[in-house]
């Protein structure tokens, strides 16, 4: 058994603009089952931050309990952690981006921790549209505790046990477009092209960005019966658009025919174009998007891809009107702005 | 691209880069993993059977199997396979017998060797093993050919060399010393069913037209010759002042001998650059350890007399010009000549190829340049019954070349004998075993060591200096021995892939460390390698491609720089991936 991983990286393992080659992303060997989603999905983060040119060193990695919650020790170890209690990774978010807003935040969850224990955390984070990456690997099942169905399992699908699960499962995705998440899509472990660009529009999106990763658990939940097996997934998956994400500064080369494609520019100046089958598809409408998950799930398919996208919205600091600055930075004067200024203030309040 | 057959020796055997690399095929990683294990007996009896001399070998081997080791390609040296080859030979059981069987009953065939070194020993030791009878003919007291008079001691002690030299002679074959052939009838006319010629390229190149040659002759020396000399005891010690002409190995053992026979001052010059120097690397870094100069760029203009006496040496400095297509040309730098004293210079510049004792009546018909016209695989001459192998067939070579060629010769002088196709050579044999032994374990060690190469140790200069018999590597004890066996990566331990059971998961291609493996879209060899994760430009080596996979696509498995690490067998959670052992031995004379 190997507990480690090599040392010695291809020779030519390119570096990106920031000076990193792809091995400064990693982190250590994976403790997970063989063949788990979260790996494939830790994996894209690695790939997207890569390409990205992320700093390690300017980003929080926070995570709740889960096998999915765990996987913030495989990747980017040179990165600031927080591997907080089941169902709480948004609060430890909250603080932590209160404090510094200017890091890259990483929130990784899994359906167990999000739609269940977590669900009231959720909701908030949402709500306050926090300038968060939130990561959901779900694999419709509890696989940390070997496999209870969790809150997204769908109905009628069945786990290793093989009892049908009896209840209507949460669309993680819906909830979020209706509850104020600003950058909204679904992505599948086992489609690294597909999951890679969408980590990196979430990343360059300000606000809170949710991508829930179809990510299978092989152990407990990747049976015949599964609606969450890498089988199923593949036979049922449906995609919104292909996605061009063109990061700030990069020429746009590609020529877009009318109305088959959607320009979305964010907030960083990066741009993202959507490649829509449909074009009547309004990606930047909460209520069409809601729709065209709907419509996919009476047909019995996944929509996929970027689902929602609104860079218009405000984030929490914008709205509660915090200090632009990181909390460490500010000197005692910033703080005590002195006898003058507190009169003032005293007296609005008298 | 077409899915791979992996029932194709071929693509595993490109796989295993020393292996491939080794003239002779030896199967390394194997013998390598004997060693970490502390079983000497074993790791040599592989050399043995492959490589006849793992003894000497694994002290001057030209060593074509270090250059290709994979670990040159994730860092930067090799494993010290070479080295790794003596730790075998110092560590066996002194009281093992390394001799197979050789069979009672004869098969009636008789077979005549010229020359006793490595290719005729090998040839030799191959048939006697099938129940041939050998003659041995050669005009040295010992066998061993040049191995024996060409390399000094302190690079190869005696001991080492006869041990090898005489399980061979005991095996039964019946020598004929201080014998030298003149003219090849006399052994054609004693009727053998077949005659195998190596008597290497003995006549070292002179400088016939330098003036002051003839002048100087009392003080100048062909280098071979001197060595051969030295051995005998017909040479005890050397003036102070010595120019060694030559950039080859030769030319490394005659600067270092002269260094141990009085020779203070001895320098070695070069007419090319030093980066062409014909030299292995590591016999200029011994002979530079030894206070040897090599000055590059320096032709030859004269030998300097004084009083019918050599004072010295004049030189013109060079300058190597390249052509367009790396060509080299050397044209004198047009600077003053320089004069370098000296009172004997020894003469390292080539060697070549003499057959005077082969005349046309033979029917062996030579080539313009003087070699006899020999098959490449067959070894055969124009003459049905006569071999050649060695430096004798195709020119100066090494010892590890000559030994394949004894090996392919043997075959074909056992098909000759038994009146079979030369064309119908028995393939190499091979293997392929799961090294599984539970989810995560394997039968070889998978872990990836970071160790550096291991410096050999080497006996005190000065001593050294003194005694031209002393061994100046003392080789690695065994600790260093385990170390550096631990460092190679395993080649033979093949990742085989099973796309019917793959679910697409991708944790192989995640967990990769190299990033090799590549699930997608098929295409043509050129438009995969350009597509793959990481760049596919090592031509060396073969892109391993399934059949098509459920979701259309195929894996690639680009074979260059895989640390066969297990890991993505490890991580595979329907066991598509396996680590399995292959094995491929060259064929021998008389297998299937
Ligand atoms: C407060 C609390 N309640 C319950 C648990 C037990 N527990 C650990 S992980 C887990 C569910 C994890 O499911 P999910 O978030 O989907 O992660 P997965 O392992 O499937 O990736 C539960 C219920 C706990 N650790 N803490
Ligand atoms: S139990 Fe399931 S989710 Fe957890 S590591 Fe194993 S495969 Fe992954
Ligand atoms: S880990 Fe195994 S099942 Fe998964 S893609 Fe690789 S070979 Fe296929
Ligand atoms: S053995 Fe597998 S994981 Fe290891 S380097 Fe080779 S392909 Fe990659
Ligand atoms: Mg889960």
């Amino acid at each position: 058994m190997s507990h480690a991983h090599p040392n010695f990286r291809h020779p030519k393992q390119p570096e990106n603009d920031a000076g990193y080659t792809r091995r400064d992303y990693e982190g250590a060997i994976s403790t997970l089952c063989a063949g788990c989603g979260h790996d494939s999905t830790t994996n894209a983060i690695i790939q997207a931050c890569f390409e990205l040119n992320v700093e390690p060193h300017r980003v929080v990695k926070i995570s709740g309990i889960g096998c999915s919650s765990k996987t913030p020790a495989y990747f980017l170890s040179r990165s600031h952690g927080f591997n907080s209690v089941h169902g709480r990774m948004p609060s430890i978010a909250t603080g932590a981006n209160m404090a510094n807003r200017d890091l890259l935040y990483i929130g990784i969850s899994g359906d167990g921790d999000t739609a269940s224990i977590g669900m009231g955390q959720f909701a908030h984070a949402l709500r306050r549209n926090l300038n968060l990456n939130y990561i959901c690997m779900n694999n419709g099942c509890y696989g940390l505790t070997k496999g209870q169905d969790s809150a997204t399992a769908d109905r009628g699908s069945a786990s290793k046990k093989g009892i049908p699960n009896p209840y209507e499962s949460i669309d993680l995705c819906e909830l979020a477009i209706e509850l104020g998440a600003s950058y909204v899509a679904r992505g599948f472990s086992g489609d690294k092209k597909q999951l890679v660009p969408l980590l990196k529009g979430a990343m360059a999106h300000n606000g809170l960005a949710f991508i829930d990763v179809i990510s299978p658990c092989v152990t407990f939940n990747n049976t015949a019966s599964s609606t969450k097996s890498y089988h199923y997934v593949r036979e049922h998956i449906e995609t919104t658009n292909t996605f061009d994400f063109v990061p700030l500064q990069q020429e746009i080369l590609t020529h877009y025919d009318e109305g088959t494609s959607q320009e979305v520019t964010m907030h960083d100046g990066s741009i993202i174009h959507l490649h829509k089958v449909d074009s009547s598809k309004d990606l930047t409408s909460r209520q069409k998007a809601v729709n065209n998950l709907e419509k996919e799930k009476e047909k019995g398919r996944f929509l996929t891809g970027l689902l929602y996208v609104n860079p218009q919205i405000e984030e929490t600091h914008d709205l509660i009107n915090s200090t632009l600055y990181p909390l460490n930075t500010l000197t005692e004067e910033d703080l005590c702005p002195g006898s003058e200024i507190l009169d003032r203030i005293n007296s609005a309040l008298r | 691209m077409k899915p791979t057959n992996i029932e194709n020796p071929e693509h595993f055997h490109k796989v295993i880069d020393c292996q491939f690399a080794c003239p002779a095929h030896t199967p390394v990683p194997e013998y390598i993993r004997l060693i970490s294990q502390g079983k000497y007996d074993e790791a040599y009896a592989i050399n043995w059977e492959s490589n006849v001399f793992p003894g000497i070998l694994g002290r001057i081997c030209d060593r074509p199997c270090e250059p290709a080791c994979r670990r040159t390609r994730v860092e930067e040296t090799p494993v010290a396979i070479c080295r790794l080859k003596r730790v075998a030979a110092d560590n066996k059981n002194q009281a093992t017998s390394f001799t197979p069987e050789v069979p009672d009953k004869k098969n009636g065939k008789k077979i005549g060797l010229i020359g006793g070194g490595p290719a005729s020993l090998t040839v030799a030791r191959d048939l006697l093993l099938l129940g041939y009878e050998i003659d041995l003919y050669d005009d040295q007291s010992k066998a061993g050919g040049f191995v024996r008079t060409q390399v000094p001691s302190f690079r190869l002690p005696e001991k080492v060399l006869n041990e090898e030299i005489d399980r061979i002679l005991d095996m039964g074959v019946t020598t004929f010393f201080d014998t030298y052939v003149d003219n090849i009838k006399q052994i054609v006319d004693k009727n053998y069913d077949a005659i195998f010629v190596a008597t290497g390229a003995p006549r070292g190149r002179d400088l016939p037209d330098l003036p002051g040659r003839i002048d100087g002759n009392e003080s100048i020396f062909i280098g071979i010759e001197w060595l051969a000399a030295v051995l005998y005891r017909h040479v005890t010690s050397t003036p102070q002042k010595v120019i060694v002409l030559g950039g080859g190995n030769t030319a490394m053992d005659c600067c270092r001998m002269a260094r141990r026979l009085g020779g203070e001052d001895v320098q070695v010059f070069v007419r090319s650059p030093r980066s062409d120097m014909k030299a292995s690397p590591w016999e200029i870094e011994d002979a530079e350890e030894e206070g040897i100069p090599i000055v590059d760029n320096h032709s030859p203009l004269e030998f300097v007399i004084k009083d019918g006496k050599l004072t010295g040496m004049n030189f013109e400095k060079m300058t190597a010009t390249y052509n367009n297509d790396g060509r080299r040309t050397l044209v004198p730098a047009g600077e003053p000549s320089v004069f370098v004293p000296c009172d004997l210079v020894l003469l390292a510049v080539g060697q070549q190829n003499a057959f005077p004792w082969i005349t046309s009546e033979s029917g062996i018909e030579m080539n313009k340049r003087g070699l006899p016209i020999v098959d490449k695989v067959t070894h055969q001459s124009t003459v049905p019954n006569i071999f050649f192998g060695g430096d004798a067939a195709f020119g100066p070579k090494n010892v590890i070349t000559a030994v394949a060629h004894g090996h392919q010769a043997a075959i074909s002088i056992d098909l000759f004998c038994r009146g079979k196709s030369l064309d119908d050579r028995p393939a190499p044999s091979t293997s392929l075993i799961s090294q599984k032994l539970d989810m995560h374990d394997w039968l070889y060690d998978s872990n990836v060591s970071e160790d550096k190469r291991s410096a050999v140790p080497t006996i005190d200069k000065v001593k050294s200096l003194h005694d031209r018999l002393l061994e100046v590597e003392l080789g690695y004890g065994k600790k260093t021995g385990h170390k550096e066996a631990m460092r190679c990566l395993n080649c033979d331990v093949e990742t085989v892939f099973d796309y019917s059971t793959c679910i697409e998961c991708e944790s192989c291609v995640d967990v990769c460390p190299v990033s090799c493996i590549n699930f997608t879209e098929n295409g043509d060899e050129e438009d995969l390698r350009d597509r793959l994760l990481a760049p596919a430009d090592n031509r060396d080596q073969p892109l391993y491609v399934s059949a098509i996979l459920p979701t259309d696509r195929v894996m690639v498995k680009d074979e260059n720089v895989c640390l066969h690490c297990g890991l993505c067998a490890e991580r595979c959670p329907t066991a598509s991936w396996e680590m399995m052992k292959f094995t491929y031995n060259s064929a021998q004379a008389g297998k299937k």
